[in-house]
């Protein structure tokens, strides 16, 4: 086996006896890239010299020392390029500064490899709107990877990463990894710090772990976790050891099967899988006990007012003043952030943007946003609710496997409504994790990955990762 | 709730985005599709709920007040489109008197 298709934990192992080096696993990421990137598409940027130099410095006591890491294109790296997968900052925009979770994962000897490719400034589902290039799905080549973390997603899969961040505002961790057959890991609102993350929507946004087994996740979340004063809104309470009850399994725990995510509009097969995965917890001695989310339903209009909204006011400093795209020959200062935003940015940025300062102009705000905002309590308490008798929650991931390329185009309103199961999870500030839980026969005869989505409360990682470790296939 | 149509062009200029005409029809039918969807909300009795901003506690966050490194400005200027003297250069701002 290839030490690009190995996990952190097990290339841990291998260090710390010496069977192998930092640069070795740098070494094979480098041969799997440059046989397979070309076709996958999953990187933007590699910095294989730089890499090759960190890991022959690397620190193999600390906690992910000599392990390289893959870094989604809206996570800042000091001194690399951050295009957040827009033509508004791909002609040359260069980091000053390092994100907090990168600072982290320095700090915890990591070898920092490469910027995945996403959705441009992290909108969509797909990782079809990226204004850069295309990344293919590795279990299929005709099918698109998931969005928006879709970069990091198929690099896991195709064994051109060992693991990677990405970002989750509705589901764009989760997704991908459901679509592409590996564990992803959306953290608890609060629980890592976002300074350094392009921001999309700053009350649903968390930075998160793409890995190839849950252990793998609870070694990643350990190095990102914790509190950052430059963030007011990443908590400041005490990181848990994530590793510590991974393997005490689920029995005697409540999980909770919420009867509005296994309704009409899920791919019968999709379903299937999930109940498996659900009766293998059941046989692992987890009881199992449906519930009602009663305002599931809402979550798709109560998330695409309160995304684009924060999206709006955030992508406002993207004008053309300070950084990226500016338009030539402006004849005012107002022509040029007109024409600079209209040349940066694709269309699914501006159809966001003008959702968003459509809902927060006056006359609307309180019809449409203050609403929105009612609305996301309601969702709230129903979890709240729940998590007063369960333990934790599973669901689907998404309705179906992951589509053909192309599919969607031109109909934005159904890929917002694939996002059904993920995005109440981001309402609510909930920790939740895609564990893949099987797959289903496409009609072309490839097998496409599912995933079994698990929720649990806020900040309760620690039960998460023990049943998405019962839950592992 | 809202009944109104969506005037894309002005929305667009309130987000200060120049779009063409193609642009201007796909959003007006895309976005009226999408504004269709979230009427739903509509039709769910609110009264007397809190909205949430935020799914955690935020609280401001205070600092001593002290002097201390930043980012340089060349490190800041060299992302700059245009600059001059140490400064980010734009179109000017005030018109002659």
């Amino acid at each position: 086996m290839s030490l690009a298709s190995a996990s952190i934990s097990s290339l841990r192992k291998q260090l710390l006896a010496g069977d192998i080096t930092a640069v070795e696993i740098v070494d094979a990421l480098a041969a799997s890239v440059s046989a397979r990137n070309e076709e996958i598409g999953a990187y933007l940027s590699t910095n294989l010299d730089d890499a090759r130099a960190q890991a022959a410095a690397a620190d193999l006591s600390k906690p992910l020392g000599g392990i390289p890491i893959a870094l989604k294109d809206n996570i800042n790296v000091l001194g690399q390029p951050c295009t957040c997968g827009s033509k508004f900052l791909s002609a040359g925009y260069t980091s000053p500064y390092d994100a907090h979770v990168t600072g982290l994962l320095r700090d915890a000897g990591a070898v920092l490899y490469g910027r995945t490719n996403l959705d441009e400034f992290a909108m969509g589902s797909a990782t079809e709107n990226s204004a850069l290039m295309v990344t293919r799905n590795p279990r299929d080549t005709t099918r698109i990877p998931g969005g928006s973390s879709g970069g990091s997603a198929a690099a896991v899969a195709a064994d051109l990463a060992i693991a990677a961040l990405g970002s989750d505002t509705g589901g764009s961790i989760r997704q991908p990894a459901s679509h592409c057959g590996i564990v992803g890991l959306k953290p608890s609102y609060g629980r890592v710090s976002r300074y350094g993350l392009v921001a999309f929507a700053s009350s649903l946004d968390q930075i998160g772990p793409m890995t190839k087994s849950v252990e793998d996740a609870a070694l990643l979340l350990q190095a990102i976790a914790g509190p950052d004063h430059r963030d007011s809104t990443c908590l400041n309470v005490p990181v848990p050891d994530y590793s510590a009850d991974l393997h005490k399994g689920v029995a005697g725990m409540k999980l909770g099967i919420p009867k509005e995510y296994f309704g009409e509009g899920i791919d019968p097969e999709v379903r299937a899988r999930v109940e498996e995965a659900v009766k293998r917890l059941e046989a692992a001695g987890a009881e199992i006990v449906e519930i009602s989310l009663p305002h599931t339903e809402h979550a798709v209009a109560t998330y695409y007012i309160i995304a684009p909204a924060e999206a709006s006011s955030n992508l406002s400093r993207f004008d053309g003043i300070r950084y990226g795209q500016r338009a030539a020959a402006p004849k005012d200062l107002l022509d040029l952030y007109q024409r600079s935003r209209e040349e940066g940015f694709g269309p699914e940025v501006k159809r966001r943007i003008i959702l968003g300062t459509y809902v927060l102009s006056s006359g609307y705000y309180d019809a449409y946003y203050t609403r929105a905002q009612k609305v996301r309590t309601l969702i709230r308490r129903d979890f709240e609710d729940a998590f007063q008798k369960m333990d934790a929650i599973l669901t689907p991931v998404a309705p179906a496997p992951a589509r053909k390329l192309g599919e969607n185009s031109g109909d934005p309103l159904h890929e917002y409504l694939s996002d059904i199961f993920t995005l109440a999870p981001n309402l609510a500030g909930l920790c939740a994790i895609s564990v893949p839980a099987g797959t289903v026969a496409s009609d072309t005869g490839t097998q496409l990955p599912v995933g079994l989505q698990i929720l649990a409360p806020h900040l309760a990682e620690s039960t998460l990762l023990r049943v998405a470790k019962a839950a592992e296939i | 709730m809202a009944t109104e149509h969506i005037d894309v062009r002005y929305v667009a200029g309130l987000s200060r985005l120049e779009l063409n005409e193609e642009e201007c029809a796909v959003f007006q039918r895309q976005l009226e599709a999408i504004l269709g969807h979230v009427e739903s909300l509509a039709a769910l009795d609110v009264t007397g709920i809190e909205p949430t901003s935020y799914p955690a506690p935020v609280y401001d966050v205070m600092r001593e007040d002290e002097p201390r490194e930043s980012i340089p400005t060349e490190a800041v200027l060299a992302n700059a489109p245009d600059q001059a003297q140490g400064q980010i250069r734009v179109p000017k701002v005030i018109a002659d008197a």
